[in-house]
């Protein structure tokens, strides 16, 4: 099967296996997973695609199960993923504190559905401030791409294993159960890793050629000790939301007001700008691509010369909360949310747009 | 040019590939296309659908709210469809399974008695492809020899010769009906 | 002068922080000489559990990873798969493996996992305090059963072997103990032969090792020794449970 991946030419595929495919072509040697929807192609994809590689693939007994032999992996130094939807995720979140603490390079991917609890299987993006956030407990940072279609699932996985590399920590790709589910055309494009990426041979376990034994360890009791290696991940985390914000910005130069959305919601939202400039209003589209770290600076620098924007979002108001601290009280943030599988239809947007632009200077327009 | 399609009847009429078949054609054709399938728990006796978005230009939103044509495979699938079509749309619709006319006066109806056909070609499992055969026949949103030469090989491969011939016969069948 | 007795490669000259009576520094030596005697030290990856032996680094002069509680036998497969050159060494308490891991380890051992697991059984939790553990002796009190293990309310001692012995990715399953001499060399046997098979990839290969908390027991170390020859070794077996190279 392997040589019939067409690389370099344009495929029809699902999202789910696209990231699995792009993981394949990015040498990722483990994957272990727990089947949930709307994830569970990703995860038959790779029971496939790595055993023909000669790679390991294992089906766990829990998403505990899964992340943990990514952090012994990790540690042994090899590329490997694991991959789930929302409840799976918080119970992964226990591993994912670990892997960040003892600085260990992991990809992981989030098909979000709706939640709290059980929830149903439709796409959302409520997952926001757990993936944002850190997500388990203690001072931590995941890196979180948002892709908005099949293409930038492929790329950024790709890109996630080599930054997650690059920066020895936890890095994930936050989508939904449409982006998981629909087929688009992509380009499989032909792995190329950053130029520079650091050896793992002065860390990982298990090699022969380290002479002193080696330790991984999340356990610093000493106060100091344990302060000042979670201060070195700060120091870091500077370093990566300097290095790696990534954002897109559209039609943003005469806009009187912006939407902000990011995954399918971007796009829902895109169809929306340009029906409200057909019928006459400015409007502008900022996508954060990155959400942790979150496009802070660009967008307070929209609030300058915008007196509007509007959020559009798969979850109550949580990235709302981040434009709102990013731009202060420099710009009136609206917030369209739905929650739980509803999907904002493109007029319920446009007619938000034109409540926005026509609300008193004191008010902020929200759909609920 | 952006048309939204909507392929819906029961589980096993072969409606997601009805509309992967869309999909890849209109990715042959050097066309924009998104497909997005109705995923979830198992549902008996339901309605199963997808939708096929099939455009010259990017495509944003890839959900579907108001589809310019619909391919209705079964009852409850028009029932539950009928209102979305955007007027001056398209229902296209199995007129073997279902036995009631289309309520609407502002849209274009094209009925397909895509199980008889199907049976008059081999095997009644062939309605999807008499179905769009017909579809793209008569809206041309992609070519009926793009799927014939290209897309059922790509997306049927395994399928035995015999299943195949079936399916190029009620493709054009079906595309018989729009000529 | 002949040297007869020398501290093992795989252990660092240092002083166990564990309590008069823990059988912690024996399992740990044991472990280490066998690292030493198969020439592993080099590619050895011990497991520090959470636990009292969460410092096993300290000890042990080969690579160590600490695990999240209970996680240790997913964390074993994670690089026992990515590197088998690698020899993994898991080293868990009754609590880890047997409450908060069982999973993880049932599904380890079914899998057959190729990588050793030294199983402390003290019928206790030593780091947090002396609270009840699966292994925890019926009739015998720890903090969070003050008048001694009621089975109604708390269930009974959880025999891990005998538990594991349906599972066919298991390849060796062993109990000893270390409160004597002769069982101190059984028990180094047992855990000689979980080596041998896992170098020769035959897979899931435990030994647990019946051992005194005299602290959290409440007892001194000869009592602890005197309690756990009577009442554990009554309940807990000694012996071989399954050997996948042992002829019929």
């Amino acid at each position: 099967m392997s040589e019939k991946i067409p690389i370099g030419e344009k495929v029809l595929m699902k999202g789910n296996e696209a990231m699995g495919e792009a993981a394949v072509q990015a040498g990722c040697m483990a994957y272990y997973g727990y089947p949930i929807t709307p994830q569970n192609e990703l995860t038959a994809y790779m029971s496939r695609r790595m055993l023909e590689e000669g790679r390991i693939f294992i089906q766990t007994e829990s998403e505990i199960g899964a992340i943990n032999m990514c952090y012994g992996t990790a540690a042994v130094g090899e590329r490997c993923m694991t991959s789930s939807s929302s409840p799976g995720m918080s119970l992964k979140q226990e591993g994912i504190s670990y892997i960040a603490s003892a600085s260990l390079p992991v990809f992981f991917v989030n098909v979000n559905r709706g939640g709290p609890g059980l929830g149903n299987i439709a796409p959302a993006q409520s997952d926001y401030f757990q993936s944002t956030r850190g997500g388990g407990h203690g001072d931590y940072r995941v890196i979180v791409f948002g892709p908005t279609n099949v293409q930038e699932l492929y790329d950024f996985t790709m890109l996630g294993f080599d930054v997650a590399d690059k920066y020895r920590m936890p890095t994930m790709i936050l989508a939904d159960g449409i982006l998981g589910q629909m087929m688009e055309p992509l380009v499989l494009h032909e792995y190329k890793p950053l130029p520079d990426l650091p050896s793992k041979a002065d860390w990982r376990l298990g090699d022969p050629a380290t002479k002193d034994p080696l330790l991984v360890t999340s356990l610093v009791l000493d106060v100091p000790g344990m302060e000042q290696r979670n201060l070195d991940l700060f120091h870091k985390y500077e370093e990566i939301t300097k290095n790696e914000t990534r954002y897109e910005e559209v039609d943003t130069d005469d806009a009187d007001i912006v939407l902000v959305a990011y995954g399918t919601c971007a796009r829902i939202a895109r169809s929306a700008m340009e029906q409200a400039r057909e019928e006459g209003m400015k409007v502008g589209l900022f996508r954060p691509i990155t959400l942790w770290p979150f496009p802070s600076d660009p967008l307070s620098k929209l609030a300058d010369r915008v007196e509007h924007m509007l959020v559009v979002e798969l979850s109550l108001g949580q990235m709302w909360e981040d434009v709102r601290l990013a731009t202060g009280l420099k710009t009136k943030v609206h917030l369209h949310g739905r929650t739980a599988g509803g999907i904002p239809g493109q007029a319920d947007i446009v007619e938000h747009l034109q409540k926005a632009l026509d609300s008193k200077s004191d008010e902020i327009v929200r759909n609920f | 040019m952006t048309q939204k399609i909507r392929c819906a009847g029961f589980g096993g009429q072969g409606i997601v590939l009805m509309g992967r078949l869309i999909a890849y054609s209109a990715m042959v054709e050097d066309k924009h296309t998104t497909f997005f399938p109705q995923y979830g728990a198992a549902m008996r006796g339901g309605t199963a659908n997808c939708s096929v978005i099939v455009a010259d230009c990017d495509i944003a939103a890839p959900t579907v709210e108001e589809p310019d044509v619909v391919l209705i495979m079964n009852g409850p699938s028009l029932d539950k469809f009928e209102d979305t079509v955007k007027p001056g749309g398209w229902i296209f619709y199995n007129t073997s399974l279902i036995d009631r006319e289309v309520k609407r006066d502002d849209v274009n109806v094209f009925k397909v008695a895509a199980n008889e056909i199907a049976d008059e070609v081999g095997s009644s499992r062939s309605a999807n492809m008499v179905m769009l055969g017909a579809f793209v026949a008569k809206l041309r949103t992609i070519e009926l020899d793009t799927l014939l030469t290209r897309s059922l090989d790509a997306q049927m491969h395994g399928k035995s010769e015999r299943v195949m011939e079936l399916n190029r016969k009620a493709l054009k069948r079906g595309a018989s009906l729009a000529e | 002068m002949e040297k007869v007795f020398a501290m093992p490669e795989a252990m660092k000259d240092a002083k166990t922080l564990y309590c008069p009576g823990c059988g912690h520094g024996v399992a740990h030596r044991i472990v280490a000489e066998l690292v030493d005697e198969f020439g592993l030290r080099e590619k050895a990856i011990g497991i520090a559990p959470v636990g009292c032996s969460v410092f096993a680094d300290l000890y042990w002069n080969f690579d160590v990873i600490s695990a999240a509680h209970g996680r240790a036998a997913a964390v074993a497969t994670g690089m026992s798969r990515a590197k088998p050159d690698c020899f993994v060494i898991s080293y868990q308490g009754d609590g880890d493996l047997a409450a908060i891991g069982t999973a993880e380890t049932v599904h380890a051992a079914n899998r057959g996992e190729n990588f050793v697991t030294v199983f402390i059984n003290n019928a206790i939790y030593g780091m947090t305090g002396g609270q009840m553990a699966p292994t925890t002796l019926v009739g015998q009190p720890s903090t969070t059963c003050q008048l001694g293990r009621d089975p109604s309310i708390a269930g009974y001692p959880i025999r891990v072997c005998e538990l594991l012995q349906t599972l066919g990715g298991v390849a060796y399953l062993a109990r000893g103990s270390v409160d004597s001499p002769k069982n101190v060399m059984a028990t180094k046997k047992y855990l000689r032969k979980a080596f041998q098979l896992v170098l020769d990839k035959k897979g899931y290969s435990l030994v647990e090792i019946v051992s005194p908390c005299p602290t959290n027991w409440g007892m001194n170390p000869p009592e602890a020794m005197k309690w756990l020859k009577d009442k554990m070794l009554d309940h807990y077996e000694l012996g071989v449970f399954k050997d996948i190279t042992a002829e019929s």
